[in-house]
């Protein structure tokens, strides 16, 4: 009886899942997405503790208080936080599964071997593999995200980098494949830890070599494994619940990876294995070329006076915090007629979407929104482009320049808008080291200074009766 | 519809394995095959309607689609509650209890971050619209 109960209470959970997923195609319908998953989860939790199996409550109840404890501080982190805690949930995610599937092993071990088929030891040792090299790739991931000071920054690489991670991993392979075949094999007693210490060196390993610009097709490659750990999970403990949701987390994961490595013009091995660091050396040689000034006034004027502005902005703008100050400055300019755009492009940020959520949490409606190919096509019209924090996004060398690790990107047409003012803190070369041809058109004009503060003046400009 | 029938073509299956510890009762039923071959169907089409249900994501949406996901796979609250709760050696159970509390804090976060971020996006038409 229960067990149908439970079953039935999977089924609908199941549903609730796949339901949460399809709301969030359109923002109108997308906060009854988050009720439908968290009903889908309240009922999957209950199904699962009212099993007769279940017995000891306190030593579930007091993880739960604490998860909630540590979850509820952890959803309030600011927006511009929000790369590092989902780095950081991924963590968590794989952490989880890395332990059941080793705590299923050992029972199993200690209480029934006969449990241990060779399917289930194969679900195991994945599971265990995927967890843990999700659990300290996203910690690494939420270090450097972070900006923690004893995680390095800048890629890190060696010779022989990309050899000694594959040995590493088909080395915990080679040892799957040995428990498989005989899981309660004396080898079984310490194979099984050193997979747990390669799959959590690896995960270390993976994402040294790996640079900011490349952390949006990172966290979501990690989003996938973490969901395909569930998975492996649900094989393990023959719960197809399991299986769907982890299977639409993985898709998930998929999906925004694909999208994020078309939008650098990369694949999914030249992301992970090819760091971006290699190039660099290369490709600051470039002479120092001068950058033409333009003062606060003149850009004001130069924005009043246009009819169609478009902003790009970029992981600059997160850092600066600017994207308050953009949305007075977009307001300012809409008041005088002035049609407002802001162009998306993909991997703008540090994780899919990151622009999209930080310019409406500004409380720049979504309409106002424009992803990169949509926007392209009016860039010739575009009077003024604000180019706010971005820099690899809008080079347009990523269309002909052969020899910078961008080439063949698709870019944010910026420069072909009849004018160009970028704003950069310093006069650094951006992120991939690269100098931006952008920036020497005839038509740019550089705002050197913090983008807040550049902002703030601009609005200034409209609001402090300095033009009419 | 093939889902389904596969659901509904394993359920008893599915329920032994589900409900004992395992180990222990295993015997009485006398061992039941897993049905792998179920398993991995639902896996290969859970797997396409993900795909086909994230492709009509709005790119708008793609930070909270992410929180939103990593709180449904922290399902693994499933695995934890039965390693955490059930009558087994202390340091299994430890596991769990770790376990647990990772998916717990998955799960509140994910879901709570994820509403306070949609309710960010205004559309100012709304009203115009509906």
């Amino acid at each position: 009886m229960i067990a149908s109960l439970v079953q039935l209470a999977y089924v609908v959970g199941t549903v609730l899942f796949v339901l949460s997923l399809a709301w969030m195609s359109d923002p109108k319908s997308a906060r009854r997405g988050v009720t439908a998953g968290v009903a889908g989860m309240a009922l999957a939790i209950l199904a699962t503790w009212i099993q007769p199996t279940v017995v000891n409550h306190l030593w579930i109840i007091v993880p739960i208080a604490l998860g909630v404890a540590v979850g509820v501080p952890l959803s309030r982190v600011p927006i511009t936080a929000v790369p590092q805690r989902t780095a950081l949930s991924h963590a968590f995610g794989g952490l989880a599964a890395g332990l059941v599937g080793t705590a299923k092993y050992y029972l199993w071990v200690g209480e029934g071997p006969e449990n241990l088929t060779k399917f289930r030891v194969g679900a195991i040792v994945l599971e265990v593999i995927l967890g843990f090299l999700t659990f300290t790739g996203s910690l690494m991931a939420a270090g450097k995200l972070q900006g923690l000071r004893w995680i390095p920054q800048r890629p890190v690489t060696y010779p022989l980098q990309n050899a000694t991670n594959l040995v590493l991993l088909a080395f915990a392979a080679v040892l799957g494949v040995l428990l498989v075949l005989s899981p309660t094999a004396p080898l079984a007693a310490w194979a099984f830890p050193v997979i747990i210490a390669l799959a959590l060196a690896f995960g270390v390993l993976l994402i040294i070599p790996i640079g900011g610009a490349d952390m949006p097709t990172v966290i979501s490659i990690l989003n996938s494994y973490a969901g395909l750990s569930a998975v492996a999970m649900g094989f393990v403990l023959d719960n197809k619940l399991l299986i769907t949701a982890g299977a639409l987390d993985g898709s998930s994961g998929l999906i925004l990876s694909i999208i994020m490595c078309k939008a650098m013009n990369r694949s999914f091995t030249n992301v992970l294995f090819g760091a971006f660091g290699q190039v660099q050396a290369a490709a600051t040689t470039g002479e120092a070329k001068a950058y033409k000034e333009e003062t606060i006034e003149g850009a004001a004027q130069a924005m009043e006076q246009a009819s169609l502005v478009v902003i790009v902005p970029g992981y600059g703008m997160a850092v600066a915090q600017a994207q308050h100050k953009i949305r007075e400055l977009a307001g300012e300019l809409k008041k005088r007629g002035v049609a407002v755009k802001f162009a998306i492009h993909p991997v703008a940020g540090r994780m899919p979407g990151h622009m999209n959520v930080l310019l409406a949490e500004a409380d720049v409606p979504y309409t106002d929104l424009v992803e990169m190919d949509d926007v392209n096509s009016d860039m010739p019209q575009c009077d003024v482009c604000l180019v706010v924090g971005a820099n690899d996004v809008v080079n347009p060398a990523a269309r002909h320049d052969k020899s910078t690790p961008i080439y063949g990107m698709p870019i944010i047409d910026a420069d072909k808008a009849k004018m160009v003012f970028a704003i950069k803190r310093g006069k650094a070369p951006g992120f991939a080291g690269i100098d931006n041809e952008l920036y020497f058109q005839d038509k740019t004009f550089m705002l050197f200074g913090d983008a807040k503060n550049v902002i703030g003046d601009l609005v200034k400009q409209f609001t402090g009766g300095g033009m009419h | 519809m093939s889902a389904m029938r596969a659901t509904e073509g394993t359920s008893e299956t599915e329920a032994r394995a589900l409900v004992p510890g395992t180990s222990a009762r295993a015997d009485e039923h006398g061992t039941a095959p897993l049905d792998y071959w179920s398993m991995l169907f639902v896996f290969v089409l859970a797997t396409f309607i993900g795909l086909g249900v994230i492709r009509r994501v709005s790119r708008l949406l793609h930070t909270p689609l992410m929180s939103l996901t990593n709180a449904i796979s922290a399902i693994a609250v499933v695995g934890a509650i039965l390693v955490a709760g059930g009558d087994y050696p202390l340091a299994i159970r430890v596991l769990g209890a770790i376990a647990l509390f990772a998916s717990v804090t998955n799960i509140v976060s994910g879901f709570l971050i994820t509403d306070r971020m949609l309710k960010m996006f205004k559309d100012p038409r709304q009203g115009a619209k509906k």
